[in-house]
């Protein structure tokens, strides 16, 4: 008996062990790009110190303004917001028409959308790219906005319709008798009932956006419109050697990031697992 | 026009702005790529001309750079696969063991996943830098003191390499997740019944958590796949296909002709790629069909 609980309990030192090494692995980058930033140009390249000698807040300072992540952390601000609107808005709406009326073609269109979610398109950029230009949309915010939108919807169509079909029906019909219009329906009833999907499908988009690179990197040249993504390699690219700095810009790109992520990885966590154990 | 067909039309209103905005950036760029496989053209000329298949002639006999970029990818693509994915699953065995701690552990491992390709592979690119990086910093520390200007990233023989430690680093943290979530839906009667009947462990596990986690896996498999294969911010953030195209993989090849002008070869070169993809797919969900048998 007691062999078997000294058994039991090395496995569990042994298992602590491993996972905490491997979740020291998860953080420590993270925390050496926090603390790089704060160290001077100096003492980056003579000592080695885990923490700073002198937290140079002032980094910050210069990356925000003379560095200009300021600007781009703007920028992916409006990209974030107008894309996550746009998809949410959109996809809302279609996903209600899928899931509770009748009209025609309504089976092909939406096979057609589920159908780019299983099927591997790389390199679509391309032809975007030539698309945007003959629109005049290249170089563009509308441009780029309108490709975040596009590109989330077939997710977020998918996700709210099996939301929307699994809504007890009789509260829209009730509804209806007392004449709401269908678009009533949709926005005063369905919608706020959706809420639990529609988060997921706000933070979801929200992170994959203010991720996005490449398709920032194929549409925009004009710095001034760059989201913190293109802003960042832009940065590196003419400044190699400043790693303070850089690291500053990497942790304003990162802070958004983390505190969704902490105030909502119960949501992120459960929506990654039972969409992929779903599908 | 009767009642009913005017309102299946009115009702189109509703998935009108998804169907035209789908319509315009995604699925026409899709037709538009096959389309322009087939022809020549440098996206300026008002004349496209055509060539039939002799692009993917070009590319499929003629371009070892894009064969070494699709093996670049796959090397990246075995490493995910075995030690990301073996990692992953050893950790969701550990943590479904209704240990201490299982949310924070679960928080933390899913934290690298999160970041965004470019913020991880700048942090790893100063992790490795070979004059000031911590990395050669800690290996010189414990003894290891031919690494002390290692250059990682720009050495032909470790650039690969490193960048697909980088890649599982970010990558292991979300087959966990999916893994962890497939092991608890797994009835712990089962378990239950099979120790009285008196199976150990790894019996057990071969008996019971194999043959129940087998959809998962593949789901697991080919969102590896699909995701190593289509790297693209990592390489991009930390040695854009250097040093001397040792590490390009296909859609920076992509991005390189496309960058050239040369938009007809470089969405061939997209057609080629994305049909390989869905054949490694299909014959993922193929096996696992036949195994489940």
């Amino acid at each position: 008996m007691n062999d078997a609980r000294l058994k039991n309990n090395l496995v569990n030192i042994l298992t602590h062990v491993i996972l905490i090494v491997i979740a020291l692995s998860c953080v420590f980058p993270v925390f050496w790009m926090f603390s790089s930033s704060l160290k001077t140009q100096e003492e980056i390249f003579t000592k080695m110190n885990l923490l700073p000698e002198h937290w140079n807040w002032a980094n910050y300072a210069i990356a925000w303004m003379k560095a200009d992540f300021g600007k781009y952390f703007l920028n992916s601000l409006i990209y974030t917001f107008a894309g996550v609107f746009g998809v949410v808005f959109i996809s809302s709406l279609a996903a209600y028409g899928f899931a509770r009326l009748e009209m025609w073609g309504k089976n092909i269109f939406f096979y057609l959308l589920i159908s780019t979610l299983l099927i591997p398109i790389p390199g679509v950029f391309v032809p975007l790219y030539l698309l945007l230009k003959k629109m005049g949309l290249l170089d563009t915010r509308t441009g780029l906005i309108l490709c975040y939108i596009s590109g989330g919807l077939a997710f977020g169509i998918f996700l709210l319709r099996s939301f929307f079909e699994d809504l007890p029906k009789e509260i829209e019909e009730a509804a209806r008798i007392d004449g709401a219009s269908k678009f009533g329906v949709y926005w005063r009833i369905a919608l706020p009932l959706a809420r639990p999907a529609l988060a997921t499908l706000v933070i979801f988009n929200c992170l994959s956006i203010w991720n996005e690179f490449l398709l920032a990197l194929v549409i925009l040249q004009d710095t001034a419109k760059m989201p913190i993504q293109r802003g960042l390699m832009v940065f590196q690219g003419t400044h190699i050697t400043d790693y303070p700095l850089l690291m500053a810009g990497l942790t304003i790109a990162t802070i958004p990031v983390l505190i969704v992520y902490l105030l909502m990885q119960k949501h992120i966590i459960k929506g990654i697992a039972s969409g992929a154990l779903k599908g | 026009m009767n009642k009913a067909a005017k309102e299946k039309t009115i009702n189109l209103l509703f998935i009108l702005p998804a169907v035209a905005l789908f319509s315009i950036f995604s699925l026409y760029p899709i037709i538009r790529t096959v389309q322009l496989s087939f022809y020549k053209w440098d996206g300026i000329a008002t004349t496209m001309q055509f060539v039939g298949l002799l692009q993917y002639k070009d590319i499929i006999f003629h371009n070892p750079a894009f064969w070494k970029s699709m093996a670049n990818a796959a090397y990246v693509t075995t490493l995910a696969l075995t030690f990301q994915n073996g990692l992953a699953l050893l950790l969701a065995l550990l943590v479904s063991r209704e240990i201490r701690g299982e949310n924070i552990y679960r928080t933390i491992f899913f934290l690298p996943p999160v970041l965004s390709g470019i913020v991880v592979g700048l942090i790893w690119k100063w992790i490795y830098d070979g004059n000031y990086g911590i990395l050669n910093h800690f290996l010189t520390g414990v003894g290891l003191s031919h690494f002390t200007n290692f250059a990682w990233l720009a050495e032909i023989k470790t650039s690969l390499t490193a960048v697909a430690v980088v890649h599982m680093w970010k990558g292991f943290g979300y087959g966990f997740i999916i893994l962890l979530a497939g092991l608890q839906t797994i009835p712990k009667e089962l378990y239950e019944a099979a120790k009285v009947d008196g199976a150990d462990s790894w019996q057990q596990f071969k008996h019971i958590t194999v043959p129940s986690m087998i959809p998962v896996f593949t789901v697991v498999a080919i969102l590896t796949i699909l995701g190593s294969m289509q790297i693209f911010d990592l390489i991009y953030s930390m040695t854009q296909g250097g040093p001397a195209g040792h590490t390009h993989v296909p859609i920076t090849r992509i991005y390189q002709f496309m960058g050239n002008g040369e938009f007809g070869y470089s969405t061939a070169m997209s057609v080629i790629f994305g049909c390989l993809l869905l054949a490694v797919s299909f014959i993922q969900i193929e096996v696992s069909r036949r195994m489940n048998k």
